[in-house]
């Protein structure tokens, strides 16, 4: 097992150009940006003498290179710069919403496996039966759902209508954050869940028609037993890369739905750094989902080799 | 006279279709497996020697279903038994080994655990005692270093190997009777050999009996003591393996036999058997065998002959089955 996972310290190496050239784009990508943060700080009472001053205390009037230098240079002692509408560095605050914004993920993803797998093997088990066509039809209605516009919904029905969620923040006490989350969670999770649940129903019906099967079936076993020791992890293995792929896509997601139901977690930092031209915390947001995304994918592959030991990615990448 | 084992009686298998005629892949099937007998099912590709051995096994595919007949295990009948009582008999009382063993062993599942599976659902084993089993079988089958290779994956073993994992899966609960769908097909000849023999030898041990499916022969004359010869669905000839080769009663067991290599005989011409299997879709009336027979007459594409006692033991459908050979050395 562990000698399948020797790509992995390769792999580290080799991400670390791809953020790398994830924090050049952003950083010119930002500051092509119409409009000016000293301008955007000063608000109404700016004139050009207070925004010329506030320009060169904020090292912006220093050619571009220039500030891209010192920004890599602080970046190598941890240091993401402060950030201009809070006066607070950037890495506090990237700390702050690290948590909320995770466990947003994390319970998304939870959810959307606790909806995909009964109805994927629903599914699959009765190709092109009724229930099949259920399914078929409650994944393009997911698919067709806008995000934001389905977060609306939930809040309209089960938080303002039903009164059982809360309308939105992300509560005080540790008790209290997975109440909070579970709203926009289930968002997050209803419009990842068609892709999974298709795929997954696809690997269910190859892996039902296969021999081990009927290997399995001629020891005896079926119904659930069958399910869960012969079909699932073998119909996942597929299935885990789409969610790998699919995780990345739910970052850009969730900066959506934190502002529908006003978490406070990359997401509405990312939007309020946006408006306010607040580079610094831009870019600090920004290096931090490149990272996440990249960690996604070498953690897919790692879940990946765990579960299919025919996959050996190290000896791939030496041949 | 003692229960038979395993007795099937006008087993039809085909796939039904409501509106229109049901395909008939196996038609009106009937034979009978004695305790401790080596029975053989010999018949070319899509003579639906295969699909008999998944309908005792519950293993039918999609779409393919029992039309008619019954299948009567130990006395007990399995057409019509809920799928919970038909699997809880899988293990303990029949096993089968398929003919693929690459393809029939889970690729993400330990070897050992796979052989595992059974003994501790049925003999209510620990996971320790049930792999302590596992590797008991593997050694048995003859597998070289059983407790490291308990531990493989099975790609990481080769074809032989992998066989004798699925010998040693199917013997783990004990069962009494042992479907062999063409166990040694794909593997090379010298293997081929050696697994035949393990099975043997622990089939023997145990007391089980064997239902052998086969296209080879030689393999039939090693392995089994009685056989049944199938073409297009019907029995055609069935009998104690020697009488059969030693005296075939059908055209057809008789073209199998010239059709193969005998190496006691090197000299012997090889004799194709022209022409192809019907299409069973569209069967032709009368004996299926009809237009590839040299021996055919009129009669023959009237009516499918009946099946008739040759000998003790030993039963021909073919109208001819009396006269044809007369005389002549097989």
């Amino acid at each position: 097992m562990l000698h399948r996972l020797r790509f992995l310290p390769g792999r580290l190496v080799q991400s670390i150009p791809v953020v790398f050239g994830v924090t050049l784009i952003v950083f010119f990508m930002a500051r092509l940006l119409p409009g000016n943060p000293a301008l955007a700080l000063l608000g109404q009472h700016a004139t050009p003498a207070s925004v010329a001053a506030l320009s060169k205390q904020l090292g912006l009037n220093t050619p571009i290179w220039e500030q891209y230098l010192l920004f890599v240079g602080r970046l190598f002692q941890g240091n993401l710069g402060t950030s201009l509408t809070y006066q607070l560095p950037v890495t506090q605050l990237v700390a702050q919403a690290i948590p909320v914004t995770l466990s947003l993920l994390g319970m998304a993803l939870l959810l959307s496996l606790i909806i995909s797998i009964p109805l994927a093997a629903v599914a699959a088990f009765k190709p092109a039966s009724g229930r099949d066509l259920g399914v078929r039809a409650f994944t393009l209605l997911g698919q067709g759902m806008p995000q934001f516009w389905l977060g609306i919904m939930l809040i309209l029905l089960l938080a303002v209508g039903l009164r059982a969620f809360p309308v939105g923040g992300y509560g005080t006490t540790a008790a209290d954050h997975p109440y909070y989350l579970f709203l926009p969670a289930l968002t997050l999770a209803i419009t990842m869940c068609p892709t999974i649940i298709r795929s997954l129903r696809a690997s269910i019906i190859n892996v039902l028609g296969s021999e081990y099967i009927g290997t399995a079936k001629s020891k005896g076993s079926y119904g659930a037993a069958l399910f869960r020791g012969h079909v699932l992890r073998n119909a996942a293995i597929p299935t885990v890369s789409i969610i790998g792929v699919n995780l990345g896509f739910l970052v850009g997601g969730s900066l959506v739905i934190e502002k529908v139901f006003a978490l406070p977690g990359l997401g509405s930092l990312m939007i309020n750094a946006i408006f306010a031209r607040d580079f610094p915390t831009i870019q600090g947001v920004t290096l931090f989902v490149a990272l996440f995304v990249v960690l996604v994918g070498i953690l897919t592959d790692v879940v990946y080799t765990m579960l299919d030991p025919r996959v050996n990615l190290g000896a791939k990448e030496q041949s | 006279m003692t229960q038979p084992l395993l007795s099937v009686k006008s087993l039809t298998i085909g796939v039904r279709r409501p509106k229109g005629v049901d395909t008939i892949i196996v038609d009106d099937l009937s034979f009978e497996i004695q305790r401790g007998e080596r029975f053989g099912i010999v018949g070319e590709s899509g003579s639906g020697k295969s699909l008999t051995l998944r309908a005792i096994a519950d293993l039918l595919p999609a779409g393919v279903e029992i039309l008619t007949g019954s299948i009567r295990y130990d006395g007990v009948e399995l057409v019509g038994m809920p799928t919970p009582a038909r699997r809880r008999l899988m293990g303990p009382e029949i096993a089968m080994i398929f003919q693929e063993p690459m393809t029939a062993l889970n690729p993400v599942i330990r070897v050992g655990e796979q052989i595992a599976e059974g003994p501790r659902r049925y003999l209510g084993l620990s996971k320790r005692d049930a792999m302590k089993l596992a590797i008991e079988m593997m050694a048995k089958t003859g597998i070289p270093d059983p407790v490291r290779r308990a531990r493989a994956y099975p790609h990481e073993l080769s074809g032989g190997l992998r066989q004798r994992i699925m010998i040693a899966m199917a013997l783990s609960c004990g069962p009494k009777l042992l479907l062999c769908d063409e166990p040694t097909t794909a593997l090379d000849v010298t293997v081929q050999h050696q697994v035949l023999r393990v099975l043997e030898q622990l089939c023997a041990d145990s007391g089980a009996s064997l239902a052998f499916v086969t296209h080879d022969l030689a393999v039939v004359n090693q392995t089994c003591s009685d056989l049944a010869v199938m073409y297009a669905g019907h029995i055609v000839e069935s009998g104690r393996v020697k009488d059969v080769f030693r005296d075939p009663r059908h055209p057809y067991t008789k073209g199998l036999l010239d059709s193969a290599p005998d190496f006691d005989q090197p000299e012997r011409e090889l004799v194709p058997i022209p022409g192809f299997p019907p299409n069973l879709a569209a069967r032709p009336s009368g004996c299926p065998f009809a237009p590839r027979c040299a021996f055919a007459v009129e009669a023959c594409t009237v009516a499918m002959p009946p099946t008739v006692v040759v000998a003790p033991g030993h039963a021909a459908a073919c109208i001819e089955s009396q006269s044809i050979f007369e005389g002549v050395a097989a």
